[in-house]
C-alpha cells in the first residue's frame, strides 16, 4: 500500500479514468470503498462505510446523490505505479445527464452486477450509456458470498442480455473484500490510458461542481487537451465568462493541490466562481489566451421535468425557507425555483426538479440540513397548452392553468419506460402500466424467465408512486428506467379540491380527463382521514370546473366535553389543550376549516392497496 | 385577567377510604379502614405545614373517598384540628360528602353540631338497576331515607350527585331519576355524564365488550335534555355538570377551582393552588403517611404556571361555566376575534357585559371552545 501523500508521476500512460456503474443496491459504493481501502492508507477516523457517499442521506438510502471523485495510487503487477481516477456517478435515472458527463470523462467502466439479482433495468441503461461513449467495459459480478448468489445465471445474462464476454467477468464480494485485487489489476490491463495533446489548447470537461463555503465553487473536471494552472484565466465556453484560476489539484481523501492539471488527468479547479449555478455540468473549460476552437461534445442545458410547490409549515418561516433554498442551491444547480403563493399555505416556492427522487432529496435535505418543516404539493409536470390565438404556453403550476375557454389543445411530456421483471409479474405490471395510460407495449425476452417490458407513458403518471407500486407488486424484483421522448397531445383538465366550498389552491392539479375521477376520489378520501372533525359538517369535493366528481363528508362534533374538572383534572386538561394547541400550529386555515399539514402529505402517500 | 387574590381561600380535605371501590371511580381511595388512624395522624401533621397558607378560608370541603365512613370522634377530631390550624370566616361553607347508606339521624345531628352546613349526597341514581351497574352499595330507598332525614336534621343546603348517560340508558329513565331528585328540592345538583376512566374496572369491562357506551349523538341529547329540564325546573346551569337553585346556591368551593382562587388540598392526591403555583400530594396513602412521618410535606409534584398557561386555564375553565370569559382575556390571542365571531355565529356563545358566555349548545362542545381562541 502506498502512503496517502504519494502520487505516481502522472504521465498519461499511467492514468486510468473509470467509473463504476450498476443498478441501485448492486454494491457500487461498497466496491468503491474497498478500492480506496486497498490503495490509500485511510486514517482510522475516516473509516466509515461507504466513504464516497458523504451525505447522511446517501448513507441511509444507500445511494449516491452527489458524486465524488478520487484518485487511487496503485502499484500494478507490472511494477509500475498508476493513478486510477475513480469518477463516482449518481446512481439514479433522475441524474442520467450527470452520469453521461461523468462517463464522458472516462475510458472505461466497471459494470457491476449483483450475483443474486442479476442484470436489471439500470444495468442495461448504464451499459448503453457506456457503449455510447465507446468505453471499455469490465463486467464485475458482486456479492458472490451471498447464499442466493447464482453465478452461472448471471454469467448467462451477461452473455445474452449485455452481449459481453462472461469469461472476462471478475467475481467479487466487495463486502468481504474478495476479488478486489483482480478488479484493480483489470482496471490497469483492460481500460486504455487517456489520449490527448498536452501542447494543444485547453479543453476540460466539467462533470461536477460542489460548493465550499470558504472557497466557492469547486469544479470537477477531466482535462482532454492542454494544461491548466493557477494564475491562468479560463473561459467557461457555454457562457464565455472568464475566471482566474486560484487552485488546481487532485482528489485524494481531501483535495490535494497540484501545480497543474494536464491532459488525461481528472481533478478539481477553484477559480472564484461564486455558486455552482454559475457552472454548467457538461460545459468545456478552455484558456482565454489560447481558446479551443470547439467545445467538447455533449453539452446540454438540463431542464427540470417535475414541479412542486413547497411552503413553510409556519408562515413565519418563509424567510428562513428562502435562505435555506438559496444555500441549498449553492450545491445543487439542477434545482430551480421561484416564488409562489397559495391562499391556504401562504408564501412559498415553485420548484423544478430533475425527477421524483431529486424532489425527495431536496425536500429531505431541506428538512435535515436546514431544519425546515415543509409542506409540499402534489408534484406535476410541465404541460403545454395551445390557445385559440395560436400561442403555446407552458404551464408547470396548476394555479396558472389557462382560461379553459381559450384552450385549443393540450400536450404533456411522455417517457419511454423500460422495466425488467421476472415473467410471473408480467400481468400485474402490464395492468399497472395500462392504468397509468401506458401505450405501445413492447416485450423482450432477454433471458429465460425474464421479460423486458417497454411502454410509452405520460411522465405525470410515473412521478407519483409508480416506482413504489412497481416494487411492491413485483416484490422488489422489478427494475425501472426511463427516457423522455417528447410531448404528445393529451386531454387534460384542471381538478380542484374544495373544502367546505372553498377551493384549496395548493391541492389543485392538472390531470388527464380519464384519470380525474380516480384522483379526486383518492384525494377526498385521504383528506377525510386527515381533517379532524369540527363543530360543523365539512364537505370535501373534487370538481372540474363547476362539476363535482367526488365527494366525502366529515361529520361534525356532536359532543365534546369532560364531565368533571376539579383539582388534578385542571392540570391534566390544560396539558391536553397545550398538546392540541401545538398540533393546531401545524394546521392551515381554509375558510373556517383547519386542515392539518398531514392532510397535504397524505395526498401524496403511496397507495398500499 | 381576574386574579382573585383578595378572595378567601378554599380548603379541601381528602378522606381516602371506601367500603368498596365503585367500578367507575378513579379517585385516590382504598378500602383498608384500619389505616384511618394513620391517615388522621398524618393529615394533622400536614396541616402544620400550611398555617400561613391564607389569612382566612370561607369554604371547607370534606370529600373522598367516603367521608361519611369516619366515626363521630374521628370526624370531630379532624374538624377540631382544622379549626386549630386555620382561620375561617363566620359564614364558611362547610360541605361533607356522604354516602346515603351511611347516614343516620344521629350522624346527621352530629354533623350539624360540628358546623357542617352543606351535604353532598352521592345518590348517583334513583334506579336500582343503574345503581347495581354503578356498583353502589346503597339502593334508592336508602337515598330517599337519607334525604328525608337530612331535611329533618335541618340541612338547608343539600347537593345531590347524579350520574347519567349509562350504557343502554334512555332519556326517559334519566328523567325519572331527575324528577325524583327534584322532589327533595335540592339546592344543588351535580349531574355527571358517565366518563369511563382509563384503568378502572368499568374501562376493562367495556374493553371486554360487556357493554357499549352511548353514541356521541345520544350523549349530546342527554346533555341538552339535562340542561333544558333543570333550567325549566328553575335551576341555574352554572357549570358543565353543576346546577344550582339560584346564584347563592352555587358551590362556593368548586368555583375556586375554576377561577384561580387559592385553595389548599390536604390528604393523599389532593391538589393545592396559590400565586400561580399548583402542587399535589402523593396519591398513595402509604407514601403520603411515610413522607409526613419523616417530617416532610407530602408533595409529589408541582408546577408554576406561565402567564400563557394561566390564560389558557382561565379560558377553558371559564368556557365551562356560565360566567364565561372576560373578552380582554380572549382578545389577547390573534385568533381571538375570529374565534369570537365564529363561535357567536355558530350559536355556541353570546357576548354579555364584555364577557363571552357559552350557550347550552356551546357547553356540549366546551372542550373544543378554548381551542378556537388559540393561535
Amino acid at each position: 500500500m502506498l502512503p496517502l501523500t504519494y502520487w505516481p508521476w502522472l504521465i498519461m500512460h499511467n492514468i486510468r479514468n473509470f467509473s463504476i456503474i450498476a443498478h441501485i443496491d448492486h454494491g457500487k459504493s461498497t466496491l468503491a470503498d474497498r478500492l480506496i481501502q486497498a490503495t490509500i492508507m485511510v486514517p482510522e477516523r475516516l473509516l466509515k462505510s461507504q466513504m464516497l457517499d458523504t451525505m447522511e442521506l446517501e448513507r441511509e438510502r444507500g445511494i449516491t446523490i452527489k458524486s465524488n471523485t478520487i484518485t487511487l495510487p496503485y502499484r500494478a503487477r507490472d511494477g509500475k505505479e498508476y493513478a486510477l481516477n475513480l469518477i463516482d456517478t449518481p446512481g439514479h435515472v433522475d441524474f442520467s445527464y450527470e452520469v453521461s458527463r461523468a462517463l464522458a470523462s472516462c475510458e472505461g467502466v466497471l459494470l457491476l452486477v449483483d450475483a443474486s439479482q442479476g442484470v436489471e433495468a439500470q444495468t442495461l441503461a448504464n451499459l448503453y450509456l457506456a457503449l455510447e461513449h465507446n468505453l471499455a467495459i469490465i463486467p464485475v459480478i458482486n456479492k458472490i458470498d451471498l447464499p442466493q448468489a447464482d453465478i452461472p445465471m448471471v454469467k448467462e445474462q451477461i452473455k445474452r442480455e449485455l452481449g459481453l464476454d462472461p469469461d472476462a467477468a471478475i467475481l467479487c464480494s466487495a463486502k468481504e473484500g474478495i476479488g478486489i485485487a483482480a478488479v484493480l489489476e483489470a482496471i490497469v490491463v483492460s481500460i486504455p490510458p487517456p489520449k490527448g495533446a498536452l501542447s494543444g489548447p485547453l479543453t476540460a470537461l466539467i462533470f461536477d461542481a460542489t460548493y465550499d463555503p470558504y472557497r466557492g465553487t469547486v469544479v470537477s473536471c477531466r482535462v482532454f487537451d492542454g494544461k491548466v494552472k493557477p494564475g491562468d484565466t479560463i473561459l467557461l465556453m457555454s457562457s464565455g465568462t472568464p475566471h482566474k484560476v486560484e487552485e488546481v489539484g487532485l482528489f485524494g481523501l481531501t483535495r490535494e493541490p497540484r501545480r497543474e492539471l494536464a491532459a488525461g488527468q481528472v481533478g478539481y479547479l477553484i477559480a472564484g466562481i461564486k455558486t455552482v449555478s454559475d457552472v454548467r455540468i457538461g460545459d468545456t473549460i478552455t484558456l482565454e489566451n489560447n481558446p479551443a476552437k470547439e467545445p467538447l461534445p455533449g453539452f446540454t442545458e438540463v431542464k427540470p421535468v417535475v414541479f412542486a410547490s413547497i411552503y413553510p409549515v409556519s408562515a413565519d418561516d418563509y424567510g428562513a425557507l428562502a435562505d435555506a433554498l438559496e444555500k441549498y442551491k449553492l450545491n445543487d444547480a439542477s434545482l430551480v425555483y421561484q416564488k409562489d403563493a397559495s391562499a391556504a399555505l401562504g408564501q412559498g416556492f415553485r420548484c423544478g426538479f430533475l425527477g421524483l427522487l431529486h424532489l425527495e432529496i431536496v425536500s429531505e435535505r431541506l428538512a435535515r440540513e436546514f431544519g425546515q418543516s415543509l409542506i409540499m404539493t402534489v408534484p406535476g409536470v410541465r404541460y403545454e397548452f395551445t390557445l385559440s390565438d395560436g400561442h403555446v404556453v407552458a404551464v408547470d403550476n396548476p394555479q396558472h392553468y389557462p382560461d379553459p375557454t381559450r384552450i385549443k389543445s393540450t400536450a404533456e411530456p411522455y417517457i419511454k419506460a423500460s422495466i425488467i421483471i421476472p415473467e410471473r409479474y408480467v400481468g400485474a405490471v402490464m395492468k399497472l402500466c395500462l392504468e397509468r395510460r401506458g401505450v405501445n407495449p413492447h416485450f423482450g425476452n432477454p433471458s429465460l424467465g425474464r421479460v423486458e417490458l417497454s411502454f410509452e407513458m405520460p411522465l405525470a403518471e410515473v412521478i407519483i408512486d409508480f416506482y413504489d407500486r412497481l416494487k411492491s407488486i413485483t416484490q422488489g424484483y422489478g427494475s425501472f428506467d426511463y427516457d423522455l421522448i417528447g410531448y404528445r397531445s393529451s386531454d387534460l383538465v384542471k381538478l380542484d379540491i374544495l373544502v367546505n366550498g372553498e377551493r384549496v389552491d395548493a391541492l389543485g392539479m392538472i390531470v388527464h380527463k380519464d384519470r380525474a375521477r380516480d384522483w379526486a376520489v383518492r384525494v377526498c378520501e385521504r383528506l377525510k382521514e386527515e381533517i379532524p372533525r369540527q363543530q360543523f359538517k365539512i364537505a370535501i369535493q373534487g370538481a372540474i370546473g363547476g362539476k363535482i366528481i367526488a365527494r366525502e363528508t366529515i361529520s361534525a362534533f356532536r359532543k365534546d366535553v369532560t364531565a368533571k374538572c376539579y383539582g388534578g383534572d385542571i392540570t391534566r386538561k390544560r396539558k391536553l389543550l397545550e398538546k392540541q394547541k401545538a398540533g393546531k400550529k401545524r394546521m392551515k386555515m381554509v375558510g373556517a376549516v383547519e386542515i392539518p399539514q398531514s392532510a397535504f402529505v397524505a395526498v401524496l402517500r403511496t397507495d398500499k392497496e | 385577567m381576574t386574579i382573585h387574590v383578595d378572595d378567601a381561600a378554599g380548603l379541601y380535605v381528602h378522606v381516602p377510604f371506601c367500603l368498596r371501590k365503585c367500578p367507575y371511580c378513579d379517585f385516590a381511595s382504598g378500602t383498608e379502614l384500619a389505616l384511618v388512624a394513620d391517615w388522621l395522624r398524618a393529615i394533622k401533621r400536614e396541616m402544620g405545614f400550611y398555617g400561613d397558607f391564607a389569612p382566612r378560608f370561607d369554604s371547607l370541603y370534606l370529600g373522598g373517598g367516603t367521608p361519611s365512613l369516619l366515626a363521630a370522634d374521628e370526624l370531630a377530631s379532624l374538624v377540631e384540628a382544622l379549626e386549630d390550624h386555620f382561620a375561617f370566616s363566620p359564614d364558611t361553607e362547610i360541605t361533607l360528602e356522604v354516602n346515603p347508606d351511611d347516614v343516620t339521624p344521629q350522624s346527621l345531628q352530629h354533623y350539624r353540631e360540628l358546623g357542617i352546613n352543606r351535604l353532598s349526597l352521592g345518590v348517583q341514581s334513583f334506579d336500582d338497576r343503574e345503581l347495581a351497574f354503578l356498583g353502589r352499595r346503597h339502593d334508592s330507598s336508602r337515598s330517599h331515607r337519607a334525604l328525608a332525614w337530612a331535611r329533618e336534621a335541618g340541612f338547608a343546603n343539600l347537593g345531590l350527585d347524579l350520574i347519567y348517560g349509562l350504557p343502554g340508558q334512555i332519556v326517559e329513565q334519566w328523567r325519572r331519576s331527575l324528577e325524583t331528585a327534584l322532589g327533595f328540592g335540592p339546592e344543588h345538583l351535580s349531574c355527571y355524564q358517565l366518563t369511563i376512566e382509563a384503568g378502572t374496572p368499568l374501562a376493562r369491562r367495556q374493553a371486554e365488550g360487556q357493554f357499549q357506551r352511548l353514541s356521541e349523538e345520544a350523549e349530546r341529547e342527554f346533555f341538552l335534555f339535562t340542561s333544558r329540564f333543570l333550567e325549566e325546573a328553575g335551576y341555574l346551569h352554572y357549570e358543565i355538570s353543576n346546577f344550582a337553585r339560584g346564584n347563592e346556591n352555587r358551590s362556593r368551593h368548586n368555583r375556586k377551582y375554576w377561577n384561580h382562587t387559592p385553595y389548599l388540598g390536604l390528604g393523599p392526591g389532593a391538589h393545592s393552588f396559590r400565586d400561580g403555583r399548583r402542587w399535589w400530594n402523593h396519591r398513595s396513602l402509604k407514601d403520603y403517611c411515610q413522607t409526613l412521618n419523616a417530617g416532610e410535606a407530602p408533595v409529589a409534584g408541582e408546577e408554576i404556571l406561565t402567564p400563557e398557561q394561566t390564560r389558557l386555564e382561565a379560558l377553558y375553565l371559564g368556557l365551562r361555566t356560565r360566567e364565561g370569559v372576560d373578552l380582554n382575556v380572549l382578545l389577547k390571542a390573534q385568533r381571538g376575534k375570529i374565534g369570537l365571531q365564529e363561535m357567536v355565529k355558530a350559536g355556541l356563545a353570546k357576548v354579555r357585559d364584555n364577557r363571552l358566555i357559552p350557550t347550552r349548545k356551546g357547553l356540549v362542545v366546551a372542550d373544543r371552545l378554548a381551542l378556537g381562541f388559540m393561535d
